[in-house]
Parts: structure tokens; C-alpha cells; sequence
């Protein structure tokens, strides 16, 4: 065996799966959401970048699954299951979500972070997906760190330090 | 389909002088303002994955304070004006003189916030002025706003229009710095003005390329 321990990096609007003792980690999270569903008894995560609520708001003919909530989620329950992951084992942490910039105006896509997080719960429910823990809101950006094998969520912030959900 | 596909080499010469316009105005702004000689590069207009867009302010994590805001009117798009943090620094600490301020400290000075804020609002105000004279389009600007965060969480709003669209991104990216540092990433700051998918017919047509 190999013993060196790999992070699997995932890019924005992008998603990967990573087996222990890999981790899997997304950097720069900022109205964006990081979803992560595992199974605790195999130690395997997926995780998703999630940039955009729904794809109805995609204007394009060919759509980047990953980018959004609603076939992001499916897409990588469905890789999971390839992987041989039954989804009813799966649960989830979420992270990301946040307001960068504080503005007057109401344009719906300044408050784009909400509505990821509101779109991304409204999936898990749609799957029966229970979310164990979640760090969503606020005005900073996250980094995060899903290790499978403990089921602990990483989280870095430049303001608020270093924090384990 | 979006104008992405059709863009030529003219359309990027285009968008360069846009940004070399922009970016002068700006230097001078900034040069004026800190008693300092700033240059400034070649602009660089390219069309870039979003990942591709974090390696460009130095990787998705890298702290920096960031100003953002967004143009509406003839054109609409949004535009960031990105220092490393310890430039920041290093430009308030001029322009308040207070050689302690720094953003990493907690709490941060008001004075220096707002003075960060308002460096945002002369040099982006100097930059889209210029870029309205050259074009003759009335655009304006919302009121600027500021972050100290990772690059990857300030610049992924400024993606969120396009990337209803694309996966990629047209990004008009000129870089600045004080002549005595030298043009290195840890000091060079960026503008970035990202176009709407949608308007860059409005920007062509007003140059008369079409």
C-alpha cells in the first residue's frame, strides 16, 4: 500500500469523490455553497461547488451539472451509487452561503448566497438526505475540508480562525 | 447562442485599449493620491474558465481587500479592483500615516476601512469615467463596496451573471503597481472589469465594430 494521504481538490462549480484516508477540500467558498454527502461506514464523500440555486437560470444548451443546487445534488447521488453507495446511508454538511459585500440594492442576485443554501436544503429534503451540520451565512469566505474517514468538516476563515463541524 | 463564440482578435483589441484607458486613468488617480509613481502592464483580455479566474488574483484563497461594484445603464457587467492584502497595507498606511494599520488586525481601524473604501471609489470612479468618455455609453455605477477575504469569495460574485451563461469568462484584466517595487504578484494590483454576456454588443456597437 501506499501510504501517503491525498486531497482531492474541487474546483468552483465543479464536484469529485474522495475515499478515506483521502480528503476531499474546496477552497474560496464565498455565496457559493459546498455540499458534502457521505457514508460514515464506507468512508466515502462527495463533494459539490455549488455556484447558482437552480438551473433554470442557466441560459446556455449545455448545462455544467455541478454548477447548480438542483442537478448538482442528483448528479452526485447518482455517482455515489456508482461507487456503490447506497443513498439512503448518505447525510450531508453544507458550508458557504455568505454575503461578500453589503449593498442598498435589491437585485435578486445580491443576495445569491441564501438562496443557494435555501435551494441546496430544499434537495436534500427532496432525497431524505438528513443534514448533520451546517456553517452557512455571514460576510466571510470558507475554505473547507471534508475528511471521510472521521466525518469532520473543516473549516477556515480568515477572521474567524480554524473550526471542526 | 451568447457573443462569447463570435468574438474576434478586433474584439480584443477592443476591450484591450478599453482597459488601458481605464487602467491610466486610474494609475494617475492612484499616483496622485500616494505621491508615488504607479505603472502599469499591457492590459491582458481573455477568456478564462473560472478556475482559470482564481489563479489570476494569486489562487482562490489568498487574502486580499477587494472593491466591488456594479455597472448599470448602456453596458452593465461588474468590476473589481483587487490588492494583496499586505499592498493594502501598505498603500493606507500612506494614506492615513499610520505605519501599524493593518487589515489582519482585529478589529480593523475605521479610519483605515474607510479610507480603503474610498481609494476603491476614486480609482474605480476614475477607471469607468474614462471608459464612458472613450465609449460614449452612460453607465452607472453602484456605490463601491469593500471585502478583506479570500480572493476566490470576493471575485465568485462578481461570476455569478455570467455564469448563467458560461463557464467561461471574458475578463479585461489590467495590473498596477509602484514603480520602485517592481511588477511582482505579491504587490501588483488588478482591475478586473467583467463584462455582461449581454453587453458586449453595446460596448462593440459603440466603438462602431460590429
Amino acid at each position: 500500500m501506499i501510504g501517503s494521504v491525498g486531497v482531492v481538490k474541487v474546483g468552483i462549480a465543479q464536484m469529485d469523490v474522495a475515499k478515506a484516508p483521502d480528503r476531499i477540500r474546496t477552497s474560496g467558498l464565498g455565496s457559493c455553497v459546498g455540499v458534502v454527502l457521505y457514508d460514515e461506514s464506507k468512508q466515502v464523500a462527495g463533494l459539490i461547488h455549488v455556484m447558482l440555486p437552480d438551473s433554470q437560470l442557466g441560459r446556455s444548451d449545455s448545462i455544467n451539472v455541478a454548477k447548480f443546487a438542483d442537478t448538482g445534488i442528483p448528479a452526485m447521488i447518482d455517482q455515489l451509487k456508482q461507487e456503490g453507495i447506497q443513498p439512503f446511508k448518505l447525510k450531508a454538511k453544507i458550508a458557504g452561503g455568505a454575503q461578500m459585500f453589503q449593498f442598498t440594492s435589491s437585485r435578486d442576485s445580491m443576495r445569491i448566497g441564501p438562496r443557494n443554501v435555501e435551494a441546496v436544503k430544499l434537495q436534500l429534503k427532496k432525497f431524505s438526505i438528513p443534514l448533520i451540520a451546517e456553517e452557512i451565512g455571514g460576510s466571510s469566505g470558507r475554505t473547507i475540508e471534508f475528511d471521510p474517514q472521521t466525518a469532520k468538516l473543516n473549516i477556515r476563515t480568515v477572521n474567524q480562525g480554524v473550526k471542526d463541524i | 447562442m451568447t457573443f462569447h463564440n463570435k468574438i474576434t482578435s478586433l474584439h480584443l483589441d477592443v476591450l484591450k485599449e478599453i482597459g488601458n484607458i481605464g487602467a491610466a486613468h486610474a494609475a494617475t488617480a492612484l499616483s496622485s493620491l500616494l505621491n508615488t509613481k504607479i505603472d502599469m502592464r499591457v492590459p491582458k483580455v481573455e477568456m478564462v474558465s473560472f478556475n482559470d479566474m482564481m489563479e489570476r488574483g494569486g489562487g482562490a484563497e489568498k487574502v486580499v481587500a477587494g472593491i466591488y461594484l456594479r455597472i448599470e445603464g448602456d453596458a452593465q457587467g461588474g468590476m473589481f479592483f483587487i490588492l494583496p492584502i499586505e499592498q493594502a497595507n501598505h498603500f493606507i498606511q500612506k494614506l492615513i500615516r499610520d505605519d501599524d494599520f493593518d487589515f489582519r488586525k482585529s478589529p480593523v481601524s475605521e479610519l483605515g476601512l474607510s479610507a480603503m473604501q474610498e481609494l476603491g471609489n476614486i480609482l474605480s470612479g476614475s477607471y469607468l469615467s474614462a471608459l464612458s468618455d472613450f465609449t460614449g455609453l452612460k453607465i452607472y455605477p453602484t456605490p463601491p463596496a469593500l471585502s478583506v477575504d479570500m480572493f476566490g469569495a470576493i471575485i465568485s460574485f462578481g461570476l455569478i451573471e455570467v455564469s448563467q451563461v458560461s463557464d467561461h469568462v471574458i475578463v479585461i484584466d489590467t495590473t498596477i503597481y509602484e514603480e520602485h517595487m517592481g511588477d511582482t504578484e505579491t504587490v501588483r494590483g488588478h482591475f478586473f472589469l467583467l463584462p455582461d454576456p449581454d453587453s458586449f454588443e453595446s460596448i462593440f456597437r459603440s466603438l462602431g465594430v460590429s
